[in-house]
């Protein structure tokens, strides 16, 4: 019979009068057994995700409950031996406060209070980390291309044997042209488009993994990718191709350099974060420089699936170098603006 | 904690010690338990179980949709030009998209519900909380995840490419090999089990609280009045008697009595008489001990309001609360 009344999720109804109780805890209890049940059989619903099926007054009334058997919780602990009552309210507390301070609004609402402020403002929060990121993507850049200038045979070190096809030192002017121009498999673009934004996220989420050693692999990873990058640059104005070679980077590059850049500071930020934690024990200080390098991170990903259709789509349809140019800085702009400009959050929450 | 109790006292289980009081920012002080570390491997390994097998189901259903309902010859595969070929790049995307979202958003999806947790935490009983008591954000759901890529899936990477390249790793292989032990050292190297990504996010993994409410004890004669209504014998146990024992016997004899089974109530009867110096009368030993279970709890409450609580039957009284300590630092 109460196998039975479980399995269909009620609770046997307490038969017992407090008067019955031979014990002034157990008249306490009893007293209070209603609040307790109700708050279960609330935790209980919302626990399941359903919370349509949660009326607006029983969510109403959830910290108001929560509050009942928190100080429930703690005069019991103070007068009651009971343990199985004890175990029963510490249990409920627990269960009610996870609701309580559980994650709130959802994955939808909080993506929207996301892109009404909070991604803006936690890309400026990590003002300094971008600083030194930039500059070492800069770095990079310039010591891959002094490197290969130097000696040509780096250019195989830095750049991967299937990325560089055809791109490689010796390559004639027309070939490096055919590489900027050419619509290879114009039906290809989606699938292409899909593959870049895979690979890309995936690193960008590594180089912000990785800031967990101190931001040291983070760093490596930005000089490395940029490394690439200068000996690129230093290949095409062997061919006189420079402007053409930035054009056509810039269509994506300037969003997708912008995305990694925003990733390699993440990664500092929080490394930075474990290495002079400051005033603050290196825990709470890692977590809060996580927290925020995990906003910002979400908006890498979605600025490499924008980097992904710019580069999957517009960079073959567009081939004038002008238009590509102007593209690219559109982009820039556009991020530029939307991070320093945007505050409407802010007004909001001061 | 009184050290010198604690030395001829029960040893501490293992629960006790992975038991962490948090003070919430209302002042409610809670006790959470954090998960074991098996239970934790356990959790991970379902849900790696989980995840890959989503991903050859999607992968076998989406190939399934592609040749069966769609008819697409394979020889158009190779830079086939027309609505076939349109088709294949379409699932393609889609095999792509989804293989992203099943390796980075399925602990995210899960951890950002109302139960904090993955179908392998769930079965594992536990769940995702914020380490300082206060808000679990989705910023920090989501700092723990994405950092579980260096954790997780990037030593899987790691050794799936060096057993399909060979063993020429070298130099920059070992490395990478002492960077992931030492990353996966860290949950065996703190105390409160936190790997990298609980570091950077400020959460913890802690057991899911499930217990029903038990029904209240002592309510019949025996507890009332001390009185058997089998054999009319009468208990009342004096001051000396009920002083013999403390909170943590109280609470075996409150096991006891719960489980009611009748060989336990027999010999706890005997060791109890023993103790206290009385004859062991047979026929109503439930009885017996409902009311001394209720006398004592009665004594050992009333202690309690005056400040004076006894832990077990070892201890002398003690002013402060004696069970605080032990496993309970925070």
């Amino acid at each position: 019979m109460n196998a039975l009344a479980r399995w269909f999720g009620k609770t046997p109804e307490p038969v017992l009068a407090v008067e019955q109780a031979a014990l002034r805890s157990d008249r306490f209890r009893l007293e209070r057994e209603a609040d307790w049940k109700r708050l279960e059989a609330i935790v209980t619903r919302m626990e399941k995700g359903r919370l349509s099926r949660v009326s607006d007054e029983d969510i109403l009334a959830l910290p108001v409950l929560y509050r009942t058997v928190a100080s429930s919780l703690s005069v019991a602990r103070e007068t009651s031996l009971d343990a199985a009552t004890l175990a029963y309210l510490e249990s409920l507390a627990q269960r009610a406060w996870f609701l309580v301070y559980g994650p709130r609004a959802g994955l939808w609402g909080w993506f929207r209070r996301f892109l009404g402020g909070e991604w803006s403002r936690a890309v400026r929060s990590i003002g300094f980390d971008i600083a030194v990121a930039l500059a070492v993507m800069i770095a990079g850049a310039v010591v891959g291309w002094l490197l290969v200038a130097g000696d040509p045979e780096w250019y195989g070190a830095l750049i991967p044997e299937g990325l560089a096809d055809v791109r490689r030192p010796g390559a004639d002017a027309e070939t490096l042209r055919g590489t900027l121009y050419g619509s290879d498999g114009e039906d290809g673009m989606s699938l292409f488009a899909a593959a870049l934004f895979s690979n890309n996220a995936q690193v960008a989420i590594l180089a912000f993994a990785l800031g967990f050693a101190f931001a040291i692999p983070s760093l490596l990873l930005l000089v490395h990718n940029m490394a690439g990058l200068g000996a690129m640059l230093w290949l095409f104005d062997q061919a006189g191709l420079l402007p053409d070679f930035v054009a056509w980077l810039s269509v994506h590059g300037t969003t997708e350099l912008f995305a990694i850049l925003l990733a390699g500071a993440a990664g500092i930020h929080v490394g930075r974060a474990i290495a002079f934690p400051g005033e603050a024990a290196v825990l709470d200080a890692a977590a809060a420089a996580g927290r925020r390098a995990a906003q910002v991170m979400v908006g890498v990903v979605l600025m490499l699936i924008v980097a992904a259709i710019l580069e999957g789509f517009f960079r073959q349809l567009i081939l004038d170098p002008v238009a590509r140019v102007a593209l690219g800085s559109f982009m820039l702009v556009f991020w530029l603006g939307y991070f320093i400009a945007w505050r409407r959050g802010r007004s909001g929450l001061a | 904690m009184n050290a010198a109790i604690r030395t001829r006292a029960r040893p501490v289980t293992d629960a006790e010690r992975r038991r962490r009081r948090v003070i919430t920012p209302e002042g409610v002080a809670l006790d959470f338990t954090v998960a074991s570390r098996a239970s934790r491997a356990g959790a991970v390994i379902i849900d790696l179980i989980l995840i890959g097998l989503a991903m050859l189901i999607s992968t076998l259903l989406l190939l399934l949709l592609l040749f069966g309902a769609l008819q697409v010859p394979e020889n158009l595969l190779e830079r086939g030009e027309g609505p076939a070929a349109r088709a294949f790049q379409f699932f393609a995307v889609l095999w792509i998209v989804a293989m992203f979202l099943f390796r980075n958003a399925y602990f995210l999806f899960f951890e950002l519900r109302p139960r904090g947790a993955t179908p392998g935490k769930r079965l594992a009983g536990i769940r995702i909380a914020a380490r300082n008591g206060g808000q679990l954000t989705a910023e920090a759901v989501i700092a723990r995840n994405l950092t579980r890529d260096i954790e997780l899936f990037l030593p899987a990477l790691f050794f799936a490419q060096a057993s399909a390249t060979g063993s020429d790793m070298g130099e920059a292989g070992f490395a990478a090999l002492v960077w992931l032990v030492v990353i996966l050292a860290i949950p065996i190297a703190n105390r409160d089990h936190l790997r990298a990504g609980d570091i950077v996010a400020g959460s913890w993994v802690v057991e899911t609280p499930r217990t029903r409410l038990a029904t209240v004890l002592a309510t019949g004669t025996a507890a009332h009045s001390g009185r058997s209504e089998v054999t009319g014998a009468q208990f009342r146990f004096g001051e000396a008697e009920l002083g013999v024992y403390g909170e943590y016997e109280l609470q075996v004899l409150e096991r006891v009595l719960r489980d009611d089974r009748a060989e336990n109530l027999a010999a706890v009867t005997e060791t109890i008489c023993r103790k206290i110096g009385w004859e062991p009368g047979r026929g109503d030993e439930r009885a017996f001990l409902e009311a001394f279970y209720t006398q004592l709890r009665a004594r050992l409450e009333k202690g309690m309001r005056f400040g004076k609580r006894k832990a077990d039957k070892f201890a002398e009284i003690a002013s402060e609360s004696p069970r605080e300590g032990g496993g309970l630092r925070r």
